[in-house]
């Protein structure tokens, strides 16, 4: 007899079997239709936002503030000696301050005569704390706190300190998923800074233990490229603004192809203990159907 | 339904203190993953359904945070649940070995899961550096995990099925 069949005064209740059955259905369905589209990336924002995320707030507040309390005892003494010395270098800062701020203005007029944007400081940014690491240990993203709320849409560029961390991959109302650019499933295209070398940056979960990440792709013929250089994202790329520090060049090896070459490459952000974060506010510009559309009417 | 809500708490403890606490714990960036451990343990005492349920709601949480698809994360811990479950017939509360045998077997098969679907099929092919590097250390700290978290698992499952006693004698 089938074990579905409904007997006398008994409560109905399905056969786990059939459950798993049809779960896993519902999930390849998920997984096919979330490959697709994003349908359900807002719903389920929606309803994480208001069960989870102001847990993971609590915890993570109560965790930094206890981290700042032991900081802060372990400190007072060193900070009284520390105290001393400082005073005497603050007026020997105070004259430096001066001859550098002379330096800033030359500087600066150097750079509006070589047309060179300050583009990396004009950015608008906002500051966010990271309150959530990725659980599994395959991937390094991380959820911010904030939101759609604060202003943060998807794509917008993550910096921390003056490297590039990542890009928004999915926003809640008041919480976002960062990619990390060390994850293992990210790319990014990148520029040598002084010799406008293209190559990709490719995060990976094995290099990253040693600190590093890898790039390829790097076709250099005029062999300008040397370890030590600056790499930074590349105008190309269709999610990251121009000219944000990715990190520098460790070695650099020739491909079997004698075409590219690729090496490892020391990113410019230290992702061990990432707390706090800037989202840059500014996305770049892309080109979408509807400014075809407008472009076509000009004509 | 004093169990289910009792469930959903302690699944959204251990998902939200995964990510949080327990990163700060990590050693060699590899830290335990007690939702696998809230998943089998669940399926261990109180069988196939149950384990299947925990399963795939944590790992529906999982996939609506940290992953691009949603689906991947809550087949995996679905079907270890539910194996798990399959193993409620044996199971006694006095014995450590199945539970932590189950734990440790679900833990390596999770992470050869995870490795063949998001590393394998992107040309990762450097096996043996996965599984020394992530698979195995996962799997001897959620261990160590499991060691303290194990019993104060039962210990709630006991005072659960205490209450469910008395209330079924008090309707019969």
């Amino acid at each position: 007899m089938s074990p579905v069949i409904k007997k006398k005064g008994e409560k109905f209740t399905l056969p786990s079997k059939y459950l798993l059955f049809i779960l896993t259905i519902i999930c390849s369905i998920m997984l096919v239709v979330t490959y697709v589209t994003d349908i359900f990336d807002k719903p389920l924002s929606y309803a994480v936002n208001y069960i989870i995320v102001p847990y993971q707030k609590g915890i993570s507040a109560i965790g930094s503030r206890l981290s700042a309390k032991k900081d802060e005892l372990v400190m007072i003494a060193d900070l009284i000696e520390e105290n001393e010395a400082l005073k005497a270098k603050v007026s020997e800062l105070e004259d430096e301050n001066t001859r550098l701020m002379q330096d800033k203005y030359e500087l600066n007029n150097l750079r509006a005569l070589f047309e060179l944007d300050a583009a990396y400081e004009g950015y608008k940014k906002t500051g966010a704390r990271v309150i959530y690491h990725d659980a599994s240990n395959w991937f390094s993203n991380f959820i911010i706190n904030k939101g759609s709320e604060d202003g943060i849409e998807l794509n917008m560029n993550v910096v921390a300190g003056n490297g590039l961390v990542g890009y928004v991959s999915m926003v809640g109302p008041n919480w976002s998923r960062v990619t990390s650019i060390i994850s293992d499933n990210t790319n990014v295209s990148g520029t040598v800074l002084y010799s406008s070398e293209n190559l990709i940056v490719s995060g990976s979960l094995e290099l990253i233990n040693q600190g590093v990440i890898s790039y390829s792709q790097l076709l250099d013929s005029k062999e300008t490229v040397g370890e030590g250089d600056k790499v930074v994202t590349s105008n190309i790329s269709d999610k990251y603004l121009p000219g944000i520090l990715i990190g520098y060049i460790q070695t650099i090896e020739n491909d079997s192809n004698n075409l590219t070459k690729s090496g490892l490459l020391i990113p410019a952000v230290n992702f061990e203990n990432i707390e706090e974060v800037l989202i840059i506010l500014d996305q770049k510009m892309n080109i979408t159907d509807k400014d075809i559309e407008e472009a076509e009417k000009l004509e | 339904m004093k169990r289910t809500i009792i469930s959903i708490v302690i699944i959204i403890t251990s998902f939200v203190l995964q990510g949080t606490l327990f990163k700060a714990l990590d050693f060699g960036n590899v830290s335990p993953n007690l939702l696998l451990i809230i998943v089998v343990s669940m399926g261990l005492m109180k069988g196939q359904r149950t384990g299947l349920i925990a399963g795939f709601f944590s790992g529906l949480l999982c996939d609506v945070f940290l992953s691009p698809y949603i689906g991947f994360y809550s087949i995996v811990y679905m079907y270890l649940g539910y194996m798990a479950g399959s193993f409620n017939r044996v199971f006694f509360p006095e014995d450590v070995k199945l539970p932590m045998a189950l734990i440790a077997g679900s833990d390596l098969i999770y992470g050869f899961t995870c490795y063949a679907f998001m590393f394998l099929l992107r040309g990762r092919l450097n096996i043996g550096y996965y599984m020394l590097h992530v698979c195995i250390p996962e799997c001897v700290y959620t261990m160590v995990v499991t060691v303290i978290l194990y019993p104060a698992l039962l210990w709630i499952h006991k005072r659960l099925e205490k209450g469910e006693r008395k209330q079924e004698k008090k309707f019969v």
